[in-house]
């Protein structure tokens, strides 16, 4: 029998129709996220035509790209200050309850951000195709699913067939040898996977991640690698089921129970790619070497290790990223200047990503004049941390705690900085005006977001660590 | 949808790599639920200072911009987030087709259901437009073909089926509700 990846696995599982050379695969998909901003122009074309959803029960709602993060804001203290936002909330809570969908709205206790929600409740399972009006779907490929965002048309096409129209992917293996040294994250990795492939790296291709350095990943961090795949242009991102993906799952809301879940288990177990099953491409990196890392330019491609330089030269791009940087070529990154410092978004703002953060944090302050915004990705993170009484340390640092969203990651909710400050984010993008008009993004891990805070410069995050602190997560 | 034959137009240069859908159309333009009117918004930050101004050096706002429908831009356009409005608002200035050597897959894949077209080409090729701004040229999606002024024709890939919805005006949503069928097929082989 032909080895096959895990990729293939899923795509042959889901396949109504395969390609052929004239026409595109109708590929199944199992578990369709909505959000309130690349919906509603999908709704609106259901009702034109007088279509139903075909599968409710599949597809399940929330509101977070532009919902308020401010407490009053969300549980009706006082009206969402941005007419737009309410306006798309409106919008999301009419269309779910006219075409029957579940909505995690605005005060409920499970809303958060689509891709930390999905996982949390254990809605995303191994061998699901997945799919979102959201790049960063690849996130969910952490738990051995096929996750790729898709566009509104897209988002239509999926609320009324349950199906998508695709050409299959080529792959590409992702190998991490060797072991993450104490002090660097699952960010760093991948901010140094991006490095290493580019931007348009991974165009074409679903990555799958393989190695011992991805295998000793919790899910959390395999979450955050998965997360960044669409950052070096790929598809989707994956990494196999094991006992790690197996034991977050356990018990969770919507994970099998009982002999389902034994089945269930049975069946994931069947995912790992062959022994021997090939790939369009293979890219190696030692996990050993990668240091904290930070972007300089204003994509994420442009990055260099926190304790390096920014490079002498480079092409066109470099020089306008480092025009709009307002950065120098060969300039040493550490001692930079921060004004902003962001904890959040669908890469790291889980419940370990928080504690790390915190733990630079106790006993400490933020620099003066320094802003910090920590937002948690879920109500459930928020509430988890706050059993720990992280909240609590971040509040005595000086960083204000919020209610989840998507929030400064993409600034669409009045989570903004001013033209011209540097932000350390540990979001995905660095694009420019990202995080609002003329604003300039640092991408890091929250230990590296964290130590800017502490000091108002660019720090690498180990030399503020103890011996025990150092030891990751 | 509209069938989409042929362009034929000027170009407009933006040369720039890895240009972004954030750049496109910033986030803080998402928060309409329509799909119309969204050709303000493009490239927003780029076309305007911040006092709302357009910066008269940036490409699209020279007067010898207006009424061209074909962008060619630097390797990997449309990278970044999914966003359909990216798409939307170049149909709704006016550009119709974007070349460049790579085109992001998202944004690709939207822009094809938007009768946007997705033109890559050749290294040697792209150079030659990116020094040649304004120069008109035809893009003919039945041939598969772009002719460049001294009427040399340069061969583009396009998915073969987008390429028929486009000129035969296919919905594709229509022919994934006659693949119903099929959906309902697979759907009971899975529960039993």
């Amino acid at each position: 029998m032909t080895a096959l990846t895990l990729f293939e696995k899923i795509w042959r599982a889901h396949e109504v129709v395969p390609e052929t050379a004239d026409t595109p695969a109708v590929l199944y998909i199992d578990l369709h996220l909505v959000h309130e901003v690349t919906s509603p122009q999908a709704f609106a074309v259901l009702r034109e035509r007088a279509i139903p959803v075909r599968r409710p029960e599949r597809t399940l709602a929330t509101l977070d790209h532009s919902t308020p993060t401010d407490p009053q804001q969300v549980f009706g203290g006082v009206p969402i200050r941005l007419e737009a936002a309410a306006r798309q909330v409106a919008e999301l809570e009419r269309n779910a309850a006219e075409f029957s969908i579940e909505l995690l709205g605005l005060s409920d206790a499970r809303r958060g951000i689509v891709h930390v929600i999905g996982p949390e409740l254990g809605a995303t399972q191994p061998g699901m195709t997945i799919v979102c009006g959201d790049s960063h779907t690849s996130t969910h490929g952490a738990f051995g699913t096929l996750a790729f965002g898709i566009g509104t048309t897209e988002v239509g096409h999926v609320l009324a067939t349950q199906c998508l129209l695709q050409r299959k992917p080529k792959t590409l293996a992702v190998e991490i040898d060797g072991r993450l040294a104490s002090g660097v994250s699952a960010k760093d990795l991948v901010l140094a996977v991006i490095g290493e492939i580019g931007v348009a790296g991974g165009a074409g291709h679903v990555i799958e991640y393989h190695g011992a350095a991805i295998r000793a990943l919790s899910m959390d961090e395999r979450m955050t690698v998965c997360n960044m795949s669409i950052e070096a242009g790929a598809r989707a991102g994956m990494i196999a089921p094991d006992e790690t993906t197996f034991e977050y799952l356990r018990d969770r809301p919507r994970a099998p129970k009982g002999s389902e879940w034994e089945r269930a288990v049975g069946n994931w177990l069947k995912l790992p790619s062959d022994a021997g099953a090939t790939f369009d491409r293979t890219v190696t990196l030692d996990a050993s070497r990668i240091e904290p890392m930070i972007t300089y330019g204003t994509n994420p491609g442009m990055v260099a290790p926190i304790s390096g330089r920014i490079p002498e030269r480079g092409d066109e791009a470099f020089d306008k990223a480092l025009r709009y940087m307002g950065f120098a070529p060969g300039e040493a990154l550490a001692g930079k200047p921060v004004n902003v410092v962001f904890i959040g978004s669908c890469t790291n703002s889980r419940l370990s990503d928080l504690r790390t953060a915190a733990g630079l944090l106790r006993g400490r302050r933020i620099a003066r004049g320094v802003r910090m915004l920590v937002v948690p990705g879920s109500q459930q993170v928020k509430r988890a941390a706050e059993a720990e009484g992280l909240h609590e340390v971040f509040a005595a640092a000086g960083a204000e705690w919020r209610e989840s969203g998507c929030s400064m990651c993409i600034g669409m909710n009045g989570d903004t900085a001013a033209a011209g400050q540097y932000v350390v984010s540990t979001s995905n993008r660095n694009f420019e005006g990202r995080q609002g008009q003329g604003t300039r993004t640092l991408l890091a891990g929250p230990a590296t977001a964290a130590a800017a805070a502490i000091t108002g410069r660019l720090t690498d995050p180990r030399e503020l660590m103890t011996e025990g602190e150092a030891r990751w997560p | 949808m509209n069938p989409v034959r042929q362009v034929r137009s000027r170009t407009v240069v933006l040369p720039a790599t890895d240009v972004d859908t954030d750049q496109i159309i910033p986030a803080r333009f998402l928060t309409t639920t329509s799909r119309d009117g969204l050709g303000r918004a493009l490239f927003a930050d780029w076309r305007f200072d911040a006092n709302g101004r357009p910066r008269p050096e940036f490409a699209l706002n020279r007067p010898e911009a207006g009424g061209c429908e074909i962008l060619v831009a630097g390797r990997n356009f449309g990278c970044g987030s999914s966003r359909e409005h990216a798409p939307w608002a170049l149909c709704d200035f006016g550009i119709r087709a974007v070349i460049s050597t790579s085109i992001a897959d998202i944004f690709s894949s939207n822009a094809l259901k938007n009768g946007l077209l997705p033109v890559r080409v050749d290294a040697a090729t792209h150079t030659w437009l990116l020094a040649n701004p304004g120069v008109e040229i035809e893009i003919d999606l039945e041939s598969r073909t772009l002719t460049l002024p001294d009427g040399k024709r340069v061969p583009f890939p396009i998915e073969p089926f987008a390429r028929h919805c486009l000129l035969n005006g296919v919905d594709q949503l229509g022919y994934l509700l006659s693949q119903r069928p099929a959906i309902d097929a697979f759907e009971e082989h899975r529960a039993r």
